[in-house]
Parts: structure tokens; C-alpha cells; sequence
């Protein structure tokens, strides 16, 4: 009888070829462990090539998993389990197992040939090089093959099913249920009964094999982490981001308009738009970036939601249309779902390096409000205010996003949709002025007092034939001007309007517990973006070793919530993390005059939890005491 | 949006637009804005047919949008009192297809230059014409960049001398419209910003086309190009360079119709011969609603690369094809099949397929 040892939190990494599934299997173990009631965060990581070369490292493809029966937040630095299908997923994965891990390897793909080609010189299965890992090496390939053979499929088809053996494995070894998988494969391949039969039983065959077999000696449960009563799904930030647009549309009562052209990471949210035209959703796979947002922007122009999904290079050509939104200051969403740079950079991997480039990457005194989402689910949120805020301020607004969250997942409690406060266009229907003759007369630039947002005349409305573009405006009537007072009058407007958001805006909020004797933390952790994750697991990680350690996390970086610069100065020492050089340091240094602490990575992956929290703690013990206060006595 | 039904034009380029209940006049189709153009520009001509021409299409104006792009000819939508757009340079093809997609209720224009739509904008203009949007392009054709003050231009002749070429040019010039008969535009014309009574024909076809309308204006530019056109607008010379192309009829022109157009079976190329050495039989008569593109393009090559010397002018091309915007609205309504765009369908969305539930009893 096996052992059955009971694990808070585990992280398991699928690695293989890039045809070897794992991507796949992933989702699957994923999605079982979140009906199963785990909190999960998913790092789903593939190259660029569609299929490298096989057996190859760039062809390396990897899925990390990390499960628990707390909430937790992050996929995890380092697994506890590697499955290898390969030498080169061994080679490219072994050194992030730390030493005691379980490593399960397909021993089929370890040929001569193959441990040659990623400089293997003799096995590592064999060799003893791997003495200090729980090394199990199983001829997985074999087994499926053998387990399959009625279905009478090509040994190259049924190897294809090698993944679903291991899948099935590992759902026994941590007590995964299966029904989720198996309805899964049914329907998936449900037009292919020799391919369906195949995976069904390999996935079978590979539970059976760890109920049966003595090779393990324990297998683990995680129970289901405590979560808020309600209805839950798994989601993953593009997929979160385009059903926030959907919903935002609905609840603008508009239609929406998504031009853009594919570019990863991004393509997801274009691909999942164009499914949903029943909720009045018009997608346009344009035939650049620039054309994408030059349509949304004349959709804008003509009553519609203009919606623009893109990443960093895709950004760089956006700029002048973007531009032209601020001139002619119409509702306009630009979404940049970052990846790593310059130039192609690593279009897979993950980064924060845009955003300086949507903060200032436009000619001229550009301002455009920038929102940044945190967190997978968060996309969601963040999506319906940028559109809120894109109407009611008719401007352009940028959603920065990244690799990170767009790809991975985690459980969501779904959202009444209907709490989901409306958003109203407030299209300007009437003359809102009198000529000097006493007759009506529309002013297209003539300004909300409180908003500053001028009206949105649509084509079709009677009386409200208007001229906009990219020339200066001249104040109210928005006729062409060269006029020097007007110019640096409109300027000054265009800020003031992208500034006054700041009220419609909710303050920081910093969390920071009192300590048990009523001390308060002097370091702040300040992020934005998809830092949370590793940020909040640093901050826990940092309090439990005894220290105090303040949390905040920004969505709105232009403007910034009225609050931070006091909150900024209320403590000793400000630390930001980014996976950039510094970008929102240098912002928050310009504009606040307080010397934050940059703590920057750009490797292209998450920030490491431990590393953080290990420099924090590094951070926190060199603060020098406070000066002693010195006025009392003068 | 519109709350109460209004009588629309129910066929054609137009269908879907709105009918104005009172007759219009060029000068509601004026704007308040003082027109600044240089004297004698040609664009002056083509913005009197356009407000003359307007008016007979017999639609609100509040329902018509004018997009351009940079250049001359791009501040057009300014002087137009209709909702218009001066957008950015190239783009207003892409814009004009945001607009006409949005709004089946609009006639949309998009006003451009050879510099704006063949340079910067090319790659925009030959996708809206291969998707076929129902927008009419009109392209402002001085063959030299004048708002930059007198560079050559991508349809300016080999050779050409500019501010940027002393030395003469090196580019071999397009000819705009084989460009758009190459992309299989669906309706492809040429007219003169001179001759005010063709220019509101062509006009008035490409408004009543459904799909993309290209219409090329030769408009001559007085200060940086001046005469680039002559030979078309000279009354001792337009007899023999004009190869006029109407519908039905053979292509026949010149002093006294002595001039005639033949193809030849063989290549399929067309050629300019004496009508009296072939006989009247032998002449091409023009169809515009051949759906093979090679005719359209074949006689698009009778026109002169380099310094013009003849030219037909016309209307090349008018063929029936879905527009882009109709089949994208009706994919819309199809997935919509009547069915409500209410919370409850979002909420159904939103949960998507695979969800749980969480009953934590001590909430």
C-alpha cells in the first residue's frame, strides 16, 4: 500500500518537444486541480518557432503548475516535480529542480543521438549524475504504445498519446480527479474515435500504472485551498481581458469595434472577439497595427467602441494614430500586452518595458491615461475601466498587460454582471450654443466643465456636422488655429483634462499591518502590472521571517492616485519592483522628488518570489535606525 | 443613434443612407471655414463639383463623412459642411474603413493625394479596394508633393527634376489606376478636375457603386507642377490625348474620330491605330463590367508613364462584388439572430464552460 503524505502546495513543471503536448497537458492538470478546489497560478512558457527543430533545447517547451490549498501568488520559482519527455527538456529544466526533487523522464527520446544533440555525453538516467533527485525513469513512450496497440494507429500516432499516459500518472500520484480530463478528451476528439479511444485509455493506463506499480512509495494530497462562497472559473489574463471588453460594451450599450493585426502575445484577444459578434462585436483582422487602430479610431468617430490589441512593436506604430485620438480627443482603447524588447526581443518571454513608450512615445504633448492589470483575473476589471474611462473622458487609454498574465491562469469567482455599474456615452444630441444671430450652434471642443471631455457628435445626428483632425484646434469651436495663446491654452487643457481623472480615481492602498507591538513597517513594496504575484509571495514570505514590510499596488499610472505621493513619504524606504530597468522609479522620482529604490529584472521570466523577498529582507536590515529626534530640546 | 425611421436610398453605393426631406443646395454643403488653397489650384474645381454634386445624391449631410489624410487636397473635409475627419498621413483609407464598417447609414468619401494614398498610404489603399469597403476614394493626381513645397511624387515621370532630384528622378512612377485594377479594385475611373460636367458624372457613378470607388482626378498643381496636365486640358491638343471610355461604345477619339483603340487576340494588349486601316468593326467597345480585371488593366496602359501625352479617361471598371462592411455587419447580425445582447447572456458567457462551486460555510 502506498503512503499517501498530505503536501500544502506543490509545483509540478510538464517539459517536452514543442509537438510533445505539454502546453496541453498543463491546461489539463490545471484545469483538474482548480475544479478540485486548489488555488492555482499557471507560467506557461514556449518558444517563438512554431516546431524547432526536434529534440533540440530551443524547441524545449514547458508548463509550470502550481497548486495549493492556500491562495497563493505565483506559479512558483523552482518545481517540486519535472516530467522530461526528452534529454533536451531534462537539460533545459534540471537546474531549476532543487536538489531532493522528483524527476520523472520518458526514457524512450534518451537515444545516442538525442543526448547528442544537446551535448549529453553519456546518459544522465544511467550515469548517476542525477543520485541527488528522486529520479524515476520510465519508458512511458513504451507503455503507451504497448496500452494503445488495439486501436490499431501508426506507432508514430500512438506515441502521440504519451502525454495523456503522464497526465494520467501524475493525476494519481496527486489525487486529481478525472472525470474533467476524460469528458475532455471525449469531446475533443470526438470526431476521431481511433485518436480518442488512444488517449482515453493512455491517460487510463497511466493512473493504473502508479495505482498498481511499486516504483512510488508515497503519492501526495493538497486539499482544496478555503475560498469566498461562489461560482469559480479558470482564467487567463487574454482571455479575462476579452470578456472585460465584451462585457464593457454591453454595459455602454455600444457597439464595439476591435481592429488589430495579430502579434503575440496579444493575438489571443482578437482570436476570442471574433467568437462574440452576437454581442455586437465587429472584429477586423486589419493589414498592419497602423491600419487596426486607424480603424477603431474612425469607428470611434462613428459611435462605436474603438478597441486596439497589440504589443510592444505594434505600440511603436500605433503612436501617431494614437496621437491623433489625443488630438481629436475621442474614446479610444489601446491595449499593449507586453513582451520582452527591444525591437522583437523575445516575443514569448515576459516584460514591463513599454511603459515609458505609452507614457511619452507620441510627438508633442501627448497625455493618455494609462491602467495597468495585475493579476490574470484582474485583466477583467481593468478592461471596463478603460472603457469607462476612454467614454467619459473621450480620450484615448492605454491597458498595459504582459506575457506573464496574459498567458497564465488562476481560479476567478465570476462576477455578478449585472452589479456591474453602466457606462454612458452621453452622445451630444443638440446644438449646445447660439451664434451671434441667436442661432444654434455646435461647438465640438466646447468643454464638460467638471470633465473637460468635449461632446461626441456622431455622423447622422442632425445640426452636428463637425470637422476634426490632427491640426490644432482653436478652443470651442475647434476650427483650425495656429494661434500661439490658443495653443498653449489647448495644451495646458488636454493635461488638465487627463489630470482631473485623478478625482474619478480610488487612492493607493497600502497594506500594512500594525506589528503585535503597534510598530508600523518603514519600507514600502510598491508595483504595478503583473509584479503582484511575486510581490504579495515576498511580502508573506518577508513578514513570516519576523519582519515588518508595507504593500501597495498601482492600476492607474496616469495618472497616478491622488494619495502617493503621501504615501510615498510616509515611509522610510520605497522599493520597486519591476521587470524593467526602472521605468516606474524614474516616474515616481520626476514627479514626487522621493528616492524610491529600484529593484529591476529583465530576464524575461516573473520575478523570482524568494529572490525578492530574500533582497527585501537584505533591504530591510540595512535601513539604518531613524535619527533620533533632534528639535525637542532646541 | 437614429430613434425614428427615416426614408433611406434602398440600392446602390448609397443604399441604407437617409434621404434629406428638403431639397439641398450646393450651399448647405458649405462650410463656414475660408477655403486656402493657392490660386488657380485644381482642387478649387473639384470641391465646386463636389458641392454642386452633393446636393443631387439627394441625402442629409449629416449623414455624409469625408475622411482625408495629409497633403493639399487632404484640408477638402474642412471646407464640406458634413462630418469629416483630417486624419494623419496615408490613413485615411484605413480610418474610412473604421467609419464604413461602423455605419452602413453613412456615405463615406475619402479625399487623398498621389503622395498621401501611393506613398505613405499605399499598403492601406490597395487592401480597402482588394476588401472592397463602400467608400469613395478620390485621389487628387498633381503628380508632385506640394504641401511640402515641390518634392517629386511616386506617379511623377522618370527623369523629373524637384528639389529633391536635381539630378532628375530615378523612380519609375505608378500609374494609379492600374495600381487599383492590379488589386481588383471593383470601380476604377479617371476624370479631369477641369472638366467640371465629367467629373460630376464619374462622381455620381462612384457614389451610386457599392464597394470601393477609386477615382483618380489628374489636378493640376499651379505653383510646383504647373501644365503636368496639358496636354488633356488644351483644347488644341485634348481631341488626341483624351481616350474617352463610355460604356457600350467603341473607343474611338481624336480630330475628327480618325483615332481608334484595337486589342490584340493574340496578347490580349491594346493599341492606338488610324480608325480608316482597320475599319470601324475592329474597334475595342468599351465593357466596364467585365469581371476579369486584365481588359481594365490592359486599357489602363494606354496611358503615358512618362510626361502625359494621352490618356483614357472614364470610368475603367464597374463590376458587382459583396462589399467588406455589408458582409461584416451581416456576420454580426447573423450571430446575433435575434437573440438578446442582455446581462443574462453576458452572465452566461462570463461563467463560460467549466466552473465550481465554493460553499464556505463560514461565510
Amino acid at each position: 500500500m502506498t503512503e499517501v503524505r498530505t503536501l500544502d502546495r506543490v509545483v509540478i513543471r510538464f517539459a517536452g518537444d514543442s509537438g510533445d503536448g505539454m502546453q496541453l497537458t498543463g491546461d489539463r492538470f490545471t484545469a483538474d486541480s482548480a475544479v478540485f478546489g486548489n488555488d492555482i497560478s499557471t507560467l506557461p512558457n514556449f518558444p517563438a518557432e512554431i516546431r524547432a527543430p526536434a529534440g533540440t533545447l530551443p524547441g524545449v517547451s514547458s508548463f509550470q503548475l502550481h497548486f495549493a490549498n492556500y491562495d497563493i501568488m505565483t506559479p512558483g520559482d523552482r518545481p517540486d516535480v519535472l516530467v522530461a519527455m526528452n534529454p533536451a527538456a531534462l537539460k533545459a529544466n534540471i537546474a531549476d529542480v532543487p536538489r531532493g526533487g522528483l524527476v520523472i523522464a520518458d526514457t524512450a527520446d534518451f537515444t545516442t543521438r538525442n543526448l547528442a544533440k544537446v551535448g549529453y555525453a553519456a546518459n544522465p538516467l544511467e550515469d548517476g549524475s542525477l543520485a541527488d533527485y528522486q529520479l524515476h525513469a520510465l519508458d512511458l513512450t513504451g507503455m503507451t504504445v504497448a496500452a494503445v496497440k488495439e486501436f490499431g494507429l501508426s506507432r508514430k500516432d500512438a506515441s502521440r498519446a504519451k502525454n495523456m499516459f503522464a497526465l494520467g500518472l501524475l493525476s494519481w500520484l496527486y489525487h486529481r480527479p478525472t472525470e474533467g480530463t476524460l469528458a475532455f478528451l471525449t469531446t475533443k476528439f470526438a470526431s476521431k474515435p481511433a485518436i480518442r479511444d488512444a488517449n482515453v485509455t493512455a491517460f487510463k493506463t497511466g493512473y493504473a500504472f502508479g495505482e498498481t506499480t511499486e516504483v512510488f512509495a508515497v503519492s501526495y494530497e493538497v486539499a482544496p485551498a478555503p475560498m469566498p462562497s461562489g461560482r469559480y472559473r479558470q482564467i487567463s489574463g487574454n482571455l479575462a481581458l476579452s470578456l472585460g471588453l465584451v462585457a464593457a460594451a454591453r454595459k455602454s450599450g455600444l457597439p464595439m469595434f476591435l481592429g488589430s493585426y495579430p502579434i503575440t502575445p496579444a493575438s489571443d484577444i482578437l482570436h476570442e472577439l471574433s467568437k462574440h459578434k452576437r454581442f455586437g462585436i465587429t472584429t477586423f483582422q486589419a493589414e498592419d497595427e497602423i491600419a487596426g487602430v486607424g480603424a477603431a479610431l474612425g469607428a470611434s468617430f462613428a459611435g462605436h467602441i474603438g478597441v486596439t490589441t497589440t504589443s510592444g512593436p505594434g505600440m511603436a506604430l500605433k503612436a501617431e494614430t494614437i496621437g491623433l485620438g489625443v488630438m481629436t480627443e475621442l474614446p479610444l482603447v489601446i491595449i499593449d500586452v507586453q513582451r520582452a524588447g527591444p525591437s522583437t526581443g523575445m516575443p514569448t518571454k515576459t516584460e514591463q518595458a513599454d511603459l515609458l513608450q505609452v507614457m511619452f512615445g507620441r510627438n508633442g504633448e501627448s497625455p493618455v491615461p494609462v491602467i495597468a492589470a495585475s493579476t490574470p483575473a484582474d485583466c477583467f476589471d481593468t478592461a471596463i475601466e478603460a472603457v469607462r474611462i476612454a467614454i467619459k473622458y473621450r480620450t484615448p487609454v492605454i491597458v498595459l498587460s504582459d506575457g506573464y498574465i496574459a498567458n497564465g491562469a488562476e481560479p476567478w469567482q465570476v462576477p455578478d454582471v449585472a452589479a456591474i455599474p453602466p457606462i454612458d456615452p452621453q452622445f451630444a444630441t443638440e446644438a449646445n450654443a447660439t451664434d451671434a444671430a441667436g442661432k444654434p450652434l455646435f461647438l465640438p471642443y466646447l468643454r464638460d466643465e467638471e470633465t473637460l471631455a468635449r461632446p461626441w457628435a456622431i455622423p447622422g445626428t442632425e445640426g452636428l456636422q463637425h470637422r476634426i483632425g490632427g491640426i490644432e484646434k482653436a478652443r470651442d469651436t475647434g476650427a483650425v488655429s495656429y494661434d500661439p495663446a490658443n495653443h498653449d491654452e489647448m495644451v495646458r487643457t488636454r493635461q488638465a483634462k487627463i489630470d482631473g481623472i485623478v478625482r474619478d480615481i480610488p487612492d493607493v492602498v497600502v497594506d500594512d499591518p500594525t506589528g503585535p507591538d503597534g510598530s508600523r513597517a518603514r519600507t514600502l513594496v510598491l508595483g504595478w502590472g503583473s509584479t503582484y504575484g511575486p510581490i504579495a509571495a515576498a511580502v508573506r514570505r518577508v513578514r513570516n521571517s519576523g519582519r515588518q514590510v508595507a504593500q501597495a499596488h498601482l492600476r492607474h499610472l496616469n495618472p497616478f492616485p491622488a494619495n502617493l505621493g503621501e504615501v510615498l513619504r510616509s515611509y522610510d524606504r520605497v522599493v520597486v519592483p519591476e521587470m524593467n530597468l526602472g521605468q516606474l522609479a524614474l516616474l515616481l522620482r520626476g514627479k514626487y522628488l522621493v528616492d524610491v529604490h529600484s529593484y529591476s529584472r529583465v530576464r524575461g521570466l516573473p520575478i523570482s518570489l524568494s529572490e525578492l523577498a530574500r533582497d527585501l529582507e537584505l533591504e530591510i536590515d540595512a535601513l539604518p535606525e531613524p535619527a533620533p529626534f533632534e528639535g525637542a530640546f532646541a | 443613434m437614429t430613434t425614428i425611421d427615416r426614408p433611406t436610398i434602398t440600392s446602390g453605393g448609397l443604399a441604407g443612407v437617409p434621404l434629406s426631406l428638403e431639397p439641398l443646395t450646393r450651399k448647405d454643403f458649405t462650410s463656414d471655414q475660408e477655403v486656402r488653397w493657392c490660386p488657380g489650384c485644381g482642387d478649387y474645381a473639384v470641391l465646386a463639383a463636389f458641392q454642386g454634386f452633393m446636393p443631387d445624391l439627394g441625402i442629409k449631410k449629416e449623414n455624409t463623412v469625408i475622411v482625408s489624410g495629409i497633403g493639399c487636397s487632404s484640408r477638402f473635409p474642412y471646407y464640406v459642411d458634413s462630418f469629416g475627419m483630417h486624419s494623419i498621413h496615408g490613413r485615411a483609407t484605413a480610418i474610412a474603413t473604421g467609419v464604413a464598417t461602423a455605419r452602413p447609414d453613412a456615405a463615406v468619401f475619402v479625399i487623398t493625394g498621389d503622395g498621401d494614398a501611393l506613398s505613405i498610404g499605399g499598403n492601406h489603399l490597395i487592401h480597402i479596394l482588394r476588401r472592397n469597403v463602400n467608400v469613395t476614394i478620390l485621389l487628387f493626381n498633381n503628380r508632385i508633393y506640394g504641401l511640402t513645397k515641390g518634392q517629386y511624387s511616386p506617379t511623377s515621370e522618370l527623369g523629373k527634376v524637384t528639389k529633391t532630384t536635381p539630378f532628375g528622378s530615378l523612380d519609375n512612377p505608378f500609374n494609379p489606376v492600374s495600381l487599383a485594377i492590379g488589386a481588383e479594385a471593383t470601380f476604377v475611373a479617371r476624370t479631369i478636375d477641369s472638366d467640371r460636367k465629367h467629373l460630376t458624372s464619374v462622381l455620381t457613378a462612384a457614389a451610386a457603386h457599392r464597394g470601393t470607388s477609386f477615382v483618380e482626378i489628374y489636378q493640376n498643381c499651379p505653383i510646383f507642377n504647373d501644365n503636368a496636365f496639358e496636354a488633356v486640358k488644351d483644347r488644341e491638343t485634348s481631341a488626341d490625348a483624351i481616350i474617352p471610355l463610355t460604356h457600350g461604345e467603341p473607343i474611338r477619339f481624336g480630330e475628327g474620330q480618325r483615332l481608334g483603340v484595337v486589342r490584340d487576340p493574340r496578347t490580349g494588349e491594346f493599341s492606338v491605330v488610324e480608325v480608316d486601316a482597320v475599319g470601324v468593326d475592329a474597334l475595342v467597345v468599351h465593357d466596364a463590367h467585365i469581371s476579369d480585371p486584365s481588359y481594365a488593366f490592359g486599357l489602363s496602359r494606354l496611358t503615358d508613364s512618362g510626361v502625359l501625352h494621352r490618356a483614357p479617361i472614364g470610368i475603367f471598371r464597374s463590376v458587382e462584388a459583396p462589399a467588406y462592411d455589408d458582409l461584416a455587419r451581416e456576420q454580426v447580425a447573423l450571430a446575433t439572430d435575434g437573440r438578446a445582447n442582455d446581462d443574462a447572456a453576458l452572465q452566461d458567457l462570463v461563467n463560460g464552460g467549466d466552473t465550481w462551486l465554493v460553499d464556505d460555510p463560514e461565510d
